[in-house]
């Protein structure tokens, strides 16, 4: 899989945690053109802090070929303080650990290398806090 | 808009078809369909499939198979939602012949999952690439996060859950195309080797080829072809967030729910008419969480239900007289197709040993990713 030519777009969300804030209130983490409730399309670019609570989580244990030396590894899904959602690995902690309803902070990470030819990606993980 | 009906199916056997290739298991199916039909030309062709580019680096499938099965020159589409391919393939077709514009319309579905390295990354592409696998979470990882929000809320046992595998293992000794008909009991289940927690290998569909086809044409000729046609009663289809993270609930499937509401409406019947149900159980939560989101139980009710025997020969509704996704194999693309199938062959009192009794009403329900998409399908006996 070669995805890189795409990279530097992803860079203020992967990054920066860039998120879209609707004129309605929704925050959307992946940015959109238009809100999926209200629709209203009038927006503007926001930082999520980057604090959260996991909603839910499960542990990997079989993974893809690029992830599959880490397991196994946590991942949640996240409800940010703006009200964002994401899904991230959960790092630094036993993976037995990570609980519904623990609060979490993203963190700026190594994702995963593309092959051993291919650009080192980073991005967001959460740790428990 | 006219009535429609099915006046043939054929299918595979779903497993490991390692001496068949793409188009050797669709070919096999739709020729099958066609003899069952007693037919030899179609209008039309349309193909369910989810990835045989990166499966087998083969694209431009509708054409392949027309070519493959001797009717070069027909118009072919293919049809793409992820694991409810299938589902969307026979809706698709339906609405060819409903509207006029074609008779003879076969509708397919296939996958051939065994010829490839990383099924996981394969699998993962129908979820949000780039804000959910690129993070790591697996498509089993994505059902786990359901299944834990689920017991969490609900206290869903892991001997509840288990219950489900078992209960369709049980129904696929009889089903001959099944791809592991055998029985699991709770400590097969409960010592597999973990996937994603709390699921475990046997909460899992498995990999596996297959292809099925069936053909429609108009109510009113079905008689020419057949003896026993079923009409497509009704067809509810709808689509939900890519992303899990996304469901507003995490324990709820709304595209299911608003299939399904969209089917019964069209067919103007409710869940106490329906006698049998095909359903998604790619992971054994999504047959607990489809079963409610289709009127069969209430919230947080279905996994205790099924684990009493509700869900069985004698219980409420019969859930997967086929064996289901889990027992019978998962050919993604196939699999909605095949689950119209069972429904034909149960309407038409063919289904030998695993038929349920005075069936009138079936569905199928298929599913795409974590609940990206759905079709629901409830046929009836004539």
């Amino acid at each position: 899989m070669a995805i890189s030519p795409r990279y530097t777009r992803e860079i203020p969300h992967r990054y920066r945690l860039e998120a879209q804030k609707f004129k309605c209130g929704t925050v959307s983490f992946a940015t959109r053109y238009i809100c999926p409730d209200s629709k209203c399309t009038e927006s503007d670019k926001i930082t999520l802090k980057g604090t959260g609570t996991i909603l839910s989580y499960t542990v990997v244990h079989i993974a893809s070929d690029q992830f599959a030396k880490e397991t196994p590894f946590a991942v949640a899904i996240i409800e940010t303080d703006e009200g964002a959602r994401l899904t991230a690995q959960v790092v630094d902690c036993k993976p037995e650990d990570v609980k519904i309803g623990a609060k979490v902070e993203m963190v700026f990470r190594k994702i995963m290398e593309e092959g051993a030819s291919g650009i080192i990606n980073y991005g967001y993980k959460a740790i428990l806090v | 808009m006219r009535d429609v009906a099915i006046i043939g199916v054929g299918m595979t056997k779903f497993g490991e078809l390692w001496n068949q290739s793409l188009r050797d298991i669709f070919a096999e199916a739709a020729l099958k369909a066609m003899a069952n039909a007693n037919i030899k030309e179609l209008d039309a062709l349309y193909v369910g499939c989810m990835s045989s580019g990166l499966y087998v680096y083969q694209e431009h499938l509708a054409s392949v198979m027309a070519d493959y099965i001797g009717q070069a020159g027909i118009p072919a589409t293919r049809v793409e939602s992820a694991c409810a391919s299938g589902g969307l393939s026979v809706r698709s077709a339906y609405l060819e012949v409903a509207s006029g514009m074609s008779d003879i319309v076969l509708a397919g579905g296939v996958e051939k999952m065994w010829d490839t390295e990383d099924g996981t990354f394969v699998l993962a592409t129908a979820s949000d690439q780039e804000f959910e696998a690129f993070n790591g979470v697996t498509f089993p990882g994505l059902y786990a996060m359901m299944a834990n929000a689920y017991m969490h809320r609900y206290g869903l046992t892991r001997e509840e859950l288990a219950a489900v595998p078992i209960k369709n293992h049980k129904h696929s000794v009889n089903n001959p195309n099944a791809q592991y008909p055998f029985e699991l009991d709770m400590k097969a289940v409960l010592s597999a080797s973990m996937v994603a927690e709390p699921l475990r290998l046997m909460d899992c569909s498995p990999i596996t080829d297959g292809a099925a086809a069936v053909i429609l044409c108009p109510l009113d000729r079905a008689k020419e072809f057949t003896d026993k046609p079923i009409k497509i009663r009704g067809i509810g289809s709808a689509t939900g967030p890519i992303a899990l993270h996304d469901h507003k609930d995490l324990t709820k499937l709304d595209a299911v729910r608003l299939a399904a509401e969209r089917a019964y409406k069209m067919a103007n019947l409710k869940p106490s008419d329906i006698s049998f149900v095909e359903v998604h159980d790619c992971f054994s939560i999504a047959e607990i969480i489809v079963a409610e989101e289709l009127g069969f139980f209430e919230y947080g009710k279905a996994g205790k239900a099924i684990a009493e025997g509700q869900a069985t020969y004698g219980g409420k509704i019969v859930i997967n007289p086929s064996g289901g996704l889990k027992a019978k194999g998962h050919p993604v693309g196939a699999t909605g197709v095949a689950q119209i199938i069972e429904n034909v062959e149960q309407l038409r009192g063919d289904a030998g040993k695993r038929q349920v009794p005075n069936a009138k009403f079936g569905m199928a329900q298929n599913m795409g990713g974590s609940g990206g998409s759905s079709v629901v399908h409830i046929l009836e006996a004539m």
